[in-house]
């Protein structure tokens, strides 16, 4: 089959900025995305530059923007993106700096990972070898699948708050990170301790649930889901006395209260502790109250209050 | 064409022109409504933090009113359709957990066999009512207009649960624009997030995430932008002033409710439809409508 690709080339020291460029090449109609690249590379333009190794989804490297999305080329039909998009658009990773032209520099990325220092801190590992700590089979489902993560950075370029907020640890690290929350041979202090550094700003947070990771990951990570279950432990560890875990307290017992989210209650359960913050969102408050957009911090309950509250009692809330 | 009306907290809250353009557009197009008044708040994924059982059994609870209606839900909510959703998915392929949720439901004689389908009204009006017959209902086709059309992620992603939209290049909403006469204009950050669930405890990247969606939409030359997820509205209308003031730029861009867009296009005036409850001014917009 004819194809068309467009390729965002870029070589920092000439270009003053990357330019999509148009190729047309003849191709075998069962290659994968990277097969067409490297073919491209052979036949017409030798100087593209992309990062490959294992050709068979499990090295990470040859992750890139294919039509609008994060994708591991070697593991992307050609035929099926051209069916479904009918073009072939290949961009690099966002959110990490272009070396050249797909090539993106991901030292940030692999300094994130190290920071939520990934390997087992328990003491018990000093005398015992890691193989005979007693890991418990079961221990392993709660791992989420966190284990799969091949590191390629798909989720890290398609993340909607690393977009605007660099210094945000990001789902591929805070995944990593609940991997050692969940492990059980680290206990106690220790993942206490590795808690307390991930409610630090930058950390659990600063994700907005956007699900993107979600959607991109290749391995079937799931990397919010992660940052959930970090936060679920983070409330029970007691470290939830911030505006960001009374969301979810203030959230729950307003819920539980009145059936139904209360916009005008919320802020202030949240923010009470935190002064500048409520004063930021005053004004505002003062302008929906105004247009009839603020409910009254008192409301009567929903029809179904009592049923509703039977269920938060069963559920211990 | 009859459903199950979930109004979800904001319509109800903090944004009761949601609602009331909601009522409505639906009374025109002949849709009638049984508002499930007892249903409790989706939990807008909040609630799944701090317990994902209890956000399941509380929806459970709201599908099992609907299914004792005999009707299928309807959401205007995108968070709302999303949580939804999700735990309708889980719910259908999970019959353990099913059993396990409908001891919740018992003692109010409540439950769920599995059968009710959650849509929002976006999907309805483009597979139910269908872009032919909503054609017939506009009388003031929103000629001049470029509308910049914004999804949120609820709606979209994940799309193993969504799946309406191709969550990379959607289309509803443009289907929809065009059915009802208006130019949608394509910009990048469509498919995003708003940041409003972060706006609160975390300001910064809350406005600013706002802020670059409100900037593409106006470097595509936008008049307004139309969303079908009232959190959305809030974080790109009630935030609009302190995103300006944050990245320090003047957007001025009028941000619409899905159903007060598709209610103009209909005849309503922006009375009707409560516009004067936005913050940003839309006498723009609404002069443009008139040439
Ligand atoms: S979590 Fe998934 S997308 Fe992110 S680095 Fe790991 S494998 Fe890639
Ligand atoms: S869900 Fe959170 S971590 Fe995942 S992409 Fe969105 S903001 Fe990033
Ligand atoms: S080349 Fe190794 S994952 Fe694609």
């Amino acid at each position: 089959m004819r194809i068309h690709l467009k390729i965002k080339r870029y070589h920092p020291e000439w270009d003053r900025e990357p330019q999509l460029k148009d190729y047309y090449l003849d191709i075998r109609s069962d290659l994968t995305v990277l097969e067409t690249l490297i073919q491209l590379k052979e036949e017409e333009e030798g100087g593209l530059a992309l990062r490959y190794s294992c050709r068979s989804a499990i090295c990470g490297s040859c992750t890139m923007r294919i039509n609008g999305s994060e994708k591991l080329a070697c593991q992307t039909s050609v035929r099926e993106e051209y069916e479904r998009f009918e073009a072939l658009k290949i961009e690099p990773l966002s959110n990490a700096p272009v070396i050249k032209d797909l090539v993106v520099d991901q030292a940030p990325f692999w300094g994130k990972l190290g920071e939520v220092s990934p390997w087992l801190h328990s003491e018990i590992l000093k005398e015992t070898p890691a193989d005979q700590a007693g890991f418990p089979k079961e221990a392993f489902n709660e791992f989420h699948n966190v284990d799969a993560c091949i590191m390629c950075g798909a989720c890290a370029s398609a993340c909607n708050s690393l977009e605007v907020s660099s210094g945000f640890m990001g789902p591929a690290a805070l995944a990593k990170a609940y991997r050692f929350v969940a492990d059980p041979r680290e206990a106690g202090q220790e993942k206490k301790k590795r808690l307390r550094a991930l409610v630090e700003p930058n950390g659990i947070w600063d994700c907005v649930r956007c699900n993107f990771c979600v959607e991109v990951c290749p391995k079937d990570v799931k990397p919010m889901e992660a940052i959930i279950r970090l936060r679920r432990e983070a409330l029970k560890a007691g470290l939830g006395d911030s505006p960001a875990g009374r969301h979810i307290t203030a959230f729950v017992n307003i819920v539980k209260k009145e059936g139904r989210l209360n916009e005008g209650l919320q802020p202030l359960k949240m923010l009470w502790k935190s002064p500048e913050k409520l004063l930021q969102v005053f004004p505002l408050a003062l302008k929906m109250w105004v247009r009839g957009k603020l409910p009254f911090i008192w409301h009567w309950p929903i029809k179904g209050i009592r049923s509703i509250r039977k269920i938060f009692k069963v559920r211990g809330f | 064409m009859k459903y199950a009306f979930y109004t979800g907290c904001a319509a109800k809250g903090a944004t009761p022109e949601l609602y009331v353009s909601t009522r409505l557009v639906t009374q025109k197009l002949e849709m009638e409504l049984v508002e499930l008044k007892s249903a409790a708040c989706c939990g807008a994924g909040v609630i799944t933090e701090a317990d994902p059982e209890l956000a399941i059994a509380l929806n459970a609870r709201t599908f099992a009113l609907a299914e004792a209606e005999g009707l299928d839900l309807m959401t205007i909510c995108g968070t709302c359709q999303g949580v939804m959703a999700q735990i309708n998915k889980q719910l259908k392929e999970d019959s353990e957990l099913l059993k396990r949720i409908n001891v919740y439901l018992e003692k109010e004689g409540l439950h769920y066999k599995g059968t009710v389908k959650v849509k929002h009204f976006l999907w309805i009006l483009l597979d139910d009512i269908g872009v032919d017959r909503l054609k017939t209902y506009v009388t003031h086709p929103l000629r001049n207009l470029k509308i910049a059309p914004f999804y949120g992620c609820y709606i979209l992603r994940p799309s193993s649960a969504l799946g309406y939209d191709d969550p990379n290049q959607p289309t509803s909403l443009e289907t929809v624009i065009e059915a009802l006469g208006g130019e949608a204009v394509d910009y990048e950050g469509r498919n995003k997030c708003c940041g409003f669930p972060v706006i609160l405890e975390n300001p910064d990247i809350g406005l600013a995430m706002s802020g670059k969606r409100l900037e593409e939409a106006k470097t595509a030359r936008a008049d307004v932008m139309v969303t079908p997820c009232p959190l959305c509205h809030m974080n790109l209308d009630l935030q609009q002033e302190r995103v300006e003031k944050h990245i320090g730029k003047p957007f001025e861009m009028p941000v619409l409710h899905l159903p007060q867009l598709a209610g103009l296009a209909m005849g309503f005036s922006p009375v009707d439809m409560q516009m004067m409850r936005h913050f940003v001014p839309v006498a723009s917009l609404i002069s443009k409508l008139q040439t």
